[in-house]
């Protein structure tokens, strides 16, 4: 390839700024302008858990062959925070590009070869074109809209249209980031500015039919059409904004004749949230909570409730970075134990593990068919980067499949029960599959009323301490979560004869996997992929496991989480496992995943740990 | 011990019972079970209408005695509150009872329980208070006097908080006190709190027979009668009852509920208005200082709308909706996914 050519729609934008400084706003005409050319792109945000004057940086990949995770190797710094200025410009690949606000010389220190430097006075220019006002600081990131625009080959036409969509019903706001983006772009011509790594060129229709959303918006409109009723929350990053999400929707779409059908409550902690969603699974709402690590932490006890006594309800866990408070903007995947093995006592627990937009989507509605069919608390598990990233997809689409409540038996079916000399048995498992049946408070029945507890109780849920009892519920619930295996979403699995090395991943892992496969193909290693989707595990990963001898398995957190239980699930098959970890809080890079399968493949085991332990932490 | 009388749903007494008690002989908590099921009963309400929530406690477990017709959840400790909260939105249209204990309700569950009298969920909320964990084994709960002494000799040295004075404040709109052992004023206040709708709570003193009915407690038996201090004799009076009531000008005070039905207290000691909150949390004070058990239906506010109102919920309970009603048409979505375009 000649390396003169710019690359055509293969370009990653890595922008440092100060947060609260309104970066947002440009950032997001930025992207939104890419997505609008019709080029595939993604956007990663890393931001601090403060509101205003930490660092933040957002990441822009344009990928013409439509690859959205994040990518390693950073084409573009934008450096507008002097805070990390002097580690920025160490972010950017050699042979890259950084731009600078010149309204004062570069110090020395921010100096480094290899790389071209572009100068723009934005602090100078709004002095200049934007009215002195408090608001002003806020515009100069429109600046760095307008140079990359020229740099990269955004026509102004395509961004004003985005200004448009943005602020179309207030003018002046559009007029205001418009000079400043102009601003920026005609310093660029004026400079005779010009680059050759990367241009952005037009697909017509390009993304044409796509639409651009965060995964935790995805879950709450799945919830919204999967009937959720009942939502009790408390607001903690990175889920509150499903929670906001459903605060937005739910008066615009669940509205009869006036009249809410659906409430939602801010509760006073996660604990009550546990306890409102469990109090109202049992009276026949589908309810659910969203939250991350400290909240899951705190209902726990509540879970072991809810699987005990048998109630649905379903916990949206947006996962982010533990222990302890951690970080709580950045992304992880490390509370999988935690959720599968919620609570005291012996508990395992079914998890939906969407990937994408759709599946978000999809298994959030489907959540609270699996709750109501297993009577059982449901996780949704997500994370920082699938929840809050924005993400380009498909539209959403309904599946208008008659919601399934389970085992739920009204009057009538009382009624008849008894025709049928069939006594009503809360906890009896009627068809050996550890399913049973449930009546609802305010059943007009004689025979409906059942006594729920989270102590030990017999099939006719009465209060009981014997040994039999006892092991008899345990027993019954472990088939349950058996019977589930055939109930949850299955594996997709991409699989050739005659290979002999796999590759499994789960969740916001998805992308940069997929990326890394083909990467790894391209560059001779032959290879399979199977992308998990629910626990429990099911045959198909077990067959996965069977036909290849090693099994790459990437998730990201230290002690992988997730290869425990498919070891423990079949220890037979354990050695064939090699976990690809990744565990820094930045969203999951493609080289991260190539560059350990590649340390394996050429060094073993001890290829891979030694990667793992100098902790290559890839850019910003 | 049930009579064949039957009420206006042609159910007697027996109809009101659960299973059998597992309480210590002579708990206060069994008297307080028993008021209940006299106030069910009186006030003639299906029991398939009623759910019973309690959290963990000798108190939490008394629900599986009472009632034994109706739906119940047993929860986990201190947790009642917000079960009870979420079972409401869930179907706010049945009848809730909810118990706990001294220790479920002022220790371990007192954030969820300030939270719920905030919120004015629609409840009776029964604390069955004797100052003690009971089913731990006699410690000292958050009610607990000041100088009172536990069974092995400690004293308890730190104020006890107050749940009626808590209430109160944090906007409950039925605050009552009574004692386990006087049905005669208990049963009515029971009524009282079914027929309002919204936050009635109950703080119930039932001495512990078998930790806190020594010498030096001031919840024993003895102690608690000895103290008593009745602020009115109360009498309910149903919604269909049409009975014209023969005030004692000044002295009776009647209370119209929001069923309609009515509580007359009939004053014992001067003038007692129980919808003026400054006056009744003067009374409280001046109670304590004096070392008296203040009992009666002590706070009242008729104008709060109830949390399932103020969350705008219609006549069907939301559990009772089906799909038709709970899932958006497609073309709401069709036309996120054009906003999501853009
Ligand atoms: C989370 C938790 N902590 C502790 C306990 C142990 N425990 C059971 S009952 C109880 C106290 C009950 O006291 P109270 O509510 O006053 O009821 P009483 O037995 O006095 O009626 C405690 C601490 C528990 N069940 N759960
Ligand atoms: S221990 Fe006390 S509270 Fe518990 S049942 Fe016995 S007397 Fe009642
Ligand atoms: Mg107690």
């Amino acid at each position: 390839m000649d390396t003169n050519q710019p690359a055509i729609n293969d370009l990653s934008i890595s922008i440092a700024t100060e947060n609260g400084t309104g970066s947002a706003s440009a950032n997001n005409v930025l992207f939104k302008a890419i997505f609008k050319m019709g080029v595939p792109c993604s956007s990663k945000n890393m931001f601090p858990s403060n509101i205003q004057g930490l660092p933040t940086w957002y990441q822009i990949r344009a990928s013409a062959e439509g690859y959205m995770a994040r990518k390693d190797a950073i084409d573009v710094m934008v450096m507008f925070n002097d805070a990390t200025a002097a580690k920025d410009i160490y972010r950017v690949r050699d042979g890259g590009i950084i731009v600078y606000d010149d309204s004062t010389p570069l110090a020395a220190n921010l100096k480094r070869d290899g790389v071209q430097y572009f100068g723009v006075p934005a602090n100078k220019l709004i002095q200049k074109i934007v009215p002195a006002s408090p608001l002003r600081t806020k515009q100069r990131n429109m600046v760095y809209v307008g140079v990359l625009a020229a740099l990269f080959g955004i026509d102004m036409e395509t961004i004003k249209a985005v200004l448009q969509d943005t602020f179309g019903k207030k003018p002046a706001v559009i007029e205001s980031n418009l000079v400043c983006i102009e601003a920026g772009f005609n310093h660029v011509t004026e400079k005779g500015y010009s680059q050759s790594i990367a241009r952005l060129q037009s697909i017509p229709n390009g993304n044409k039919g796509k639409i651009i959303t965060e995964g935790n918006t995805a879950c709450a409109l799945g919830a919204i059409y999967g009937g959720a009723s009942v939502v009790a929350w408390y607001p903690i990053t990175p889920s509150s904004s499903l929670a906001e999400a459903l605060e937005h929707y739910m008066p615009r779409l669940r509205k009869k004749d006036g009249k809410a059908t659906y409430a939602i409550v801010q509760a006073e902690d996660e604990i009550a949230a546990a306890g409102m969603i469990a109090g109202a699974g049992w009276a026949g709402a589908r309810a659910m909570t969203s939250t991350s690590g400290p909240g899951l932490s705190l209902m726990n006890e509540t879970i072991g409730l809810a699987y005990f006594a048998e109630i649905p309800c379903v916990f949206f866990i947006i996962q982010r970075g533990g222990p302890s408070t951690g970080l709580p903007t950045r992304t992880q995947q490390a509370d999988i134990q935690l959720m599968y093995y919620a609570s005291h006592g012996d508990t395992r627990h079914i998890i939906l593990i969407p990937h994408d937009m759709k599946s978000s989507f999809d298994f959030a509605r489907r959540s609270f068919d699996v709750a109501e069919r297993f009577q059982t608390p449901v996780f949704v598990m997500m994370d920082l980067d699938l929840g809050m990233n924005l993400w380009s997809s498909e539209p959403l689409k309904l599946d208008t499949a008659p919601f399934d409540r389970g085992n739920v038996l009204s009057a009538a079916d009382l009624e008849q029960w008894e025709k049928q000399g069939k006594k009503f048995r809360r906890y009896f498992d009627y068809a050996g599959d550890g399913l049973t049946y449930r009546t609802i408070p305010g059943n007009p029945s004689r025979k409906a009323a059942y006594f729920t507890r989270g102590s030990g109780h017999d099939a006719d849920a009465r209060y009981s301490e014997d040994e039999k009892d006892y092991k008899d519920t345990l027993d019954r619930l472990r088939r349950k979560f058996e019977t589930a295996r055939d109930y949850v979403p299955k594996p997709i699995v991409d699989r050739h004869e005659g290979v002999k090395t796999g590759l499994v991943c789960f969740g916001s892992s998805y992308e940069a996997v997929r990326e890394a496969r083909d990467r790894l193909r391209a560059s001779g290693l032959r290879i399979n992929h199977l992308l998990l989707r629910a626990l429990p595990l099911t045959e198909e990963s077990r067959d996965f496991l069977a036909a290849h001898d090693v099994v790459y398995l990437v998730e990201q957190n230290r002690d992988a989480q997730m290869a425990s239980i498919f070891k423990d699930e079949w220890p037979e098959l354990a050695a064939k496992i090699v976990s690809v970890l990744v565990y820094n809080g930045l969203p999951v890079s493609t080289g991260e995943v190539v560059q350990q399968i590649k340390s394996h493949q050429a060094n073993g085991r001890k290829g891979i740990e030694e990667w793992q332990e100098t902790k290559r932490i890839a850019s910003i | 011990m049930a009579g064949d009388k039957a009420n206006r749903l042609n159910l007697t007494e027996k109809d009101y019972e659960g299973a059998a008690s597992t309480m210590c002989r002579g708990c206060g908590h069994d008297a307080i079970s028993a008021s209940i099921m006299r106030a069910f009963f009186e006030s003639s309400i299906d029991p398939r209408k009623v759910v019973k929530l309690s959290g963990i406690g000798c108190s939490s477990k008394t629900p599986a005695y009472f009632l034994g017709q109706s739906f119940g959840f047993n929860a986990v400790h201190g947790r009642m509150s917000a079960v009870a909260t979420g079972a409401n939105l869930a179907n706010h249209t049945l009848i809730p009872v909810g118990v706990s204990g001294d220790g479920d309700t002022a220790a371990i569950g007192l954030g969820n329980f300030c939270h719920m009298m905030r919120r004015n969920v629609n409840i009776t909320y029964v604390v069955e208070n004797n100052g003690v964990y009971g089913l731990t084994k006699g410690q000292f709960s958050a009610t607990a006097d000041k100088g009172s002494v536990m069974k092995g000799g400690k004293i308890n040295d730190i104020p006890a908080l107050d749940l009626c004075e808590l209430a109160i404040i944090l906007g409950a709109t039925y605050v009552a006190r009574s004692f386990s052992g006087d049905r005669k004023q208990l049963a009515p206040l029971v009524q009282g709190a079914f027929a309002h709708k919204g936050s009635a709570i109950l703080d119930v003193i039932s001495p512990c027979v078998t930790f806190n009915n020594h010498e030096g407690s001031t919840k024993s038996m003895k102690y608690v009668k000895d103290h008593l201090d009745p602020i009115h004799d109360i009498d309910f009076i149903p919604s269909y009852e049409n009975i014209e009531i023969d005030y004692q000008e000044g002295t009776d005070h009647a209370v119209t509920l929001h069923d309609g039905s009515r509580i007359v207290l009939h004053k014992l000691n001067g003038d007692y208005d129980p919808t003026n909150r400054m006056a009744a949390l003067q009374m409280i004070h001046a109670a304590v200082a004096e070392g008296k058990f203040l009992t009666g239906l002590i706070y009242y506010d008729p104008n709060r709308v109830e949390f399932a109102e103020e969350l705008n919920l219609g006549d069907t309970p939301l559990a009772e909706l089906g799909q038709d009603m709970l899932q958006p048409p497609a073309e709401a979505l069709d036309r996120i996914n054009a906003d999501f375009m853009k």
